[in-house]
């Protein structure tokens, strides 16, 4: 029986929509609009979504960078929902997040080794000689040349930055990491080196994953199970292959036909959807796939699919589906 | 496809930057032909100077620091290269157009959009503010944007970016050009509506028999919506040839390497993907023989020393490698 890392139900992350002339709450734009998760310890789980899904704000409220409305987080067995900062701190080791940019997320003014020193010294865990050893470690690990530590951020490559976003990330021997479009921002041909270091990494280390990205062929590669997310909730989520080969949700199933083929003449992506993601702020009623929906009922537009578990662990957020 | 004369004939296109100390060579030599009806897809990583290329075309350079070195562009039997201001100015938008990734900074914030695709109308189809009105509700109509008249008077910032990409793209269309140069026109919406898009650009090519250089650097939106691919690396084409044989036998390792490393949708995935090693060289730093050959596991000293000029093979496919199809 396999540890489960971290549960996460009913989660609800609400923004507040103000009218700064009223001085008034106008409303609320639902970014996490009650999404549950179970992960176990060593598996790797994709969101995808597209832009407005809510998967990013999904990820920085497990990890508490935002704070959640309501529901619950659990991670370790422990329940972190209403942890305050000071008490967050010591789990914070464990959980880490790595960013799609990371130029934004490093600091211009301090060299590499600085950068990768600081996690050991605000958590009082090495400084000095021992300190300098452990960034050569991590340097190592990533695959970057020792006298990286020396050098700016602004001096690496797209795909080196990267590189050394993971080696901070990986510093506190996390166990649950959260990877926010880690190669979107990268040139195809070093795509493919930092997905094989994430790998590797999470082989070796024993690492768990959320993977979040918008790349459904990224996210195939590396992961074992795929969550889909529209409008704020999970519409499918389910072992990798079955969700690639065997999509059970009419949205999981557009998606997949829109990503274009790098076979000419295999396959021709098909343009399933009409129209745009409607807006967080103003969900339509029932299901929220159901404007767009080639398949949808008179049902669809009242109640909302709750999601159930078919068989295979497969689970599904639509009314085409019984459990 | 019928070989028709090239409606876009560039040759030697050579554009550096002046920098402090220096110049940087961003396109070395770029040459391609663009036919009636055809797409040709410009693929490269960053740096690889396909955006300049398409920027050079368009004569929208900054100069300085940017310079046009040499070359010929040919469209309409003249050179755009060496064309005056004022008669490119009335190329642009009308016989030749351009769509780009961020229709939000190319898109006027403070005009409507119906106006904004009345004015080409107005200036290079003499039409009347009328007929002009008229026109631009049946272009936001083709192009796919429910409710024209209504849409007519919004603002660019009231419209989601894929409604303002096809607004982009109905100012692009509305004089029927010859040529559209489409510099990454999906790559910053999401998969559904970039599969929309791509759909909306083939069937008014079909419609209008317009010419589209697509530049990207997504392999896969280049399989399914080009006729012709040219890869660039380092500012040079090193491959070019149709698509579907280019993809199925790449002859150069570059090609070969990029189609590998991408992360396909496959029941069964090979625990690591191929890579390709290294970083794509800095413009100032190329090596002194083929760009690539720091990066190629088949180089040898040939391909350090000397670098390979395209060479033609069969089939309309030409490859810049000394040991082109090395499996």
């Amino acid at each position: 029986m396999t540890e489960r890392l971290l549960e996460v139900r009913d989660l609800h992350t609400h923004f507040p929509i103000v009218s700064r002339l009223l001085r008034r709450r106008l409303g609320s734009v639902r970014a996490v609009d009650g999404v549950d998760l179970a992960l176990a310890a060593g598996e790797v789980l994709g969101i995808v979504g597209e832009s407005g899904s809510g998967k990013t704000t999904t990820g920085k409220t497990i990890l508490k960078l935002i704070e959640p409305t309501s529901g619950s987080i659990i991670f370790e067995g422990r329940d972190i929902t209403r942890l305050r900062a000071r008490a967050m701190m010591p789990l914070r080791r464990r959980m880490q997040i790595i960013f799609q940019d990371p130029m934004s997320s490093l600091n211009p003014r301090m060299t590499v080794g600085r950068i990768l020193a600081a996690p050991f010294e605000i958590h009082g865990i090495a400084r000095g000689a021992e300190c300098r050893d452990r960034v050569a470690e991590l340097l190592r690990l990533v695959g970057l040349p020792a006298e990286a530590a020396q050098r700016y951020p602004h001096e690496f490559s797209g795909g080196q930055r990267q590189r050394v976003g993971i080696a901070r990330a990986l510093a506190l021997r996390p166990r649950l990491i959260i990877a926010d479009e880690p190669v979107s921002a990268l040139d195809v041909s070093i795509q493919a080196q930092i997905m094989n270091l994430l790998a590797r990494l999470q082989r070796e280390l024993g690492l768990t994953y959320i993977l979040i990205s918008h790349n459904l062929g990224v996210v195939s590669h590396i992961c074992d199970r795929v969550a889909v997310m529209y409008l704020g909730r999970i519409v499918e989520n389910a072992p990798r292959e079955a969700l690639f080969f065997d999509p059970k949700h009419p949205y999981t199933e557009a998606l997949l036909a829109a990503v274009p083929s790098p076979e000419p003449g295999l396959h021709h992506r098909r343009a399933l959807l009409g129209g745009d993601a409607p807006s967080p702020a103003n969900p339509p009623r029932g299901c929220a796939f159901h404007p767009r929906c080639p398949r949808a009922m008179p049902r669809c537009a009242e109640e909302a699919p709750s999601l159930i578990t078919l068989r295979g662990g497969h689970q599904v957020a639509c009314h085409l589906h019984t459990a | 496809m019928t070989l028709a004369a090239p409606v876009l004939r560039v040759d030697d296109l050579q554009v550096r930057f002046r920098i402090p100390g220096g110049e940087l060579r961003a396109v070395d030599g770029v040459s391609f032909e663009l036919r009636h009806g055809e797409t040709l897809g410009l693929v490269g990583e960053s740096g690889s100077g396909k955006t300049m290329t398409a920027l050079a075309l368009l004569r929208l350079l900054e100069s300085p620091p940017a310079e046009v070195q040499a070359g010929t562009a040919m469209f309409d039997g003249r050179d755009l290269l060496r064309l005056p201001e004022r008669e490119m100015a009335d190329l642009r938008g009308s016989r030749l157009s351009m769509v780009f990734q961020e229709p939000m900074t190319s898109l006027n914030p403070i005009m409507s959009i119906g106006r904004q695709i009345d004015e080409p109308l107005i200036r290079h189809l003499g039409l009347t503010p009328r007929a002009a009105r008229a026109r631009t509700q049946d272009l936001l109509a083709t192009v796919g944007i429910p409710r024209p008249a209504q849409a007519a008077a919004l603002y660019p910032h009231m419209l989601s970016g894929g409604m303002r990409q096809r607004a982009m793209i109905a100012i692009a269309l509305a004089c029927r050009p010859a040529v559209l140069v489409a510099d990454e026109p999906t790559t910053a919406l999401d998969v559904t509506i970039q599969a929309q898009i791509l759909e909306l650009l083939e069937q008014l090519q079909r419609d209008m028999g317009t010419a589209i250089l697509l530049i990207t650097h997504d392999l896969a939106v280049i399989a399914e919506t080009a006729h012709r691919v040219a890869v660039m690396y380092a500012g040079r084409i090193v491959e070019t040839g149709p698509v579907e044989t280019l993809f199925a036998a790449p002859l150069h390792p570059y090609t070969r390497g990029l189609l590998r490393s991408i992360p396909r949708i496959v029941r069964n995935p090979a625990p690591e993907l191929p890579e390709i090693p290294g970083v794509v060289p800095a413009p100032g730093e190329l090596p002194a023989g083929c760009a690539f050959a720091p990066r190629c596991a088949f180089a040898d000293e040939t391909c350090r020393r000397v670098r390979p000029d395209l060479k033609v093979f069969t089939g309309g496919r030409q490859a810049a490698c000394w040991k082109p199809r090395h499996d």
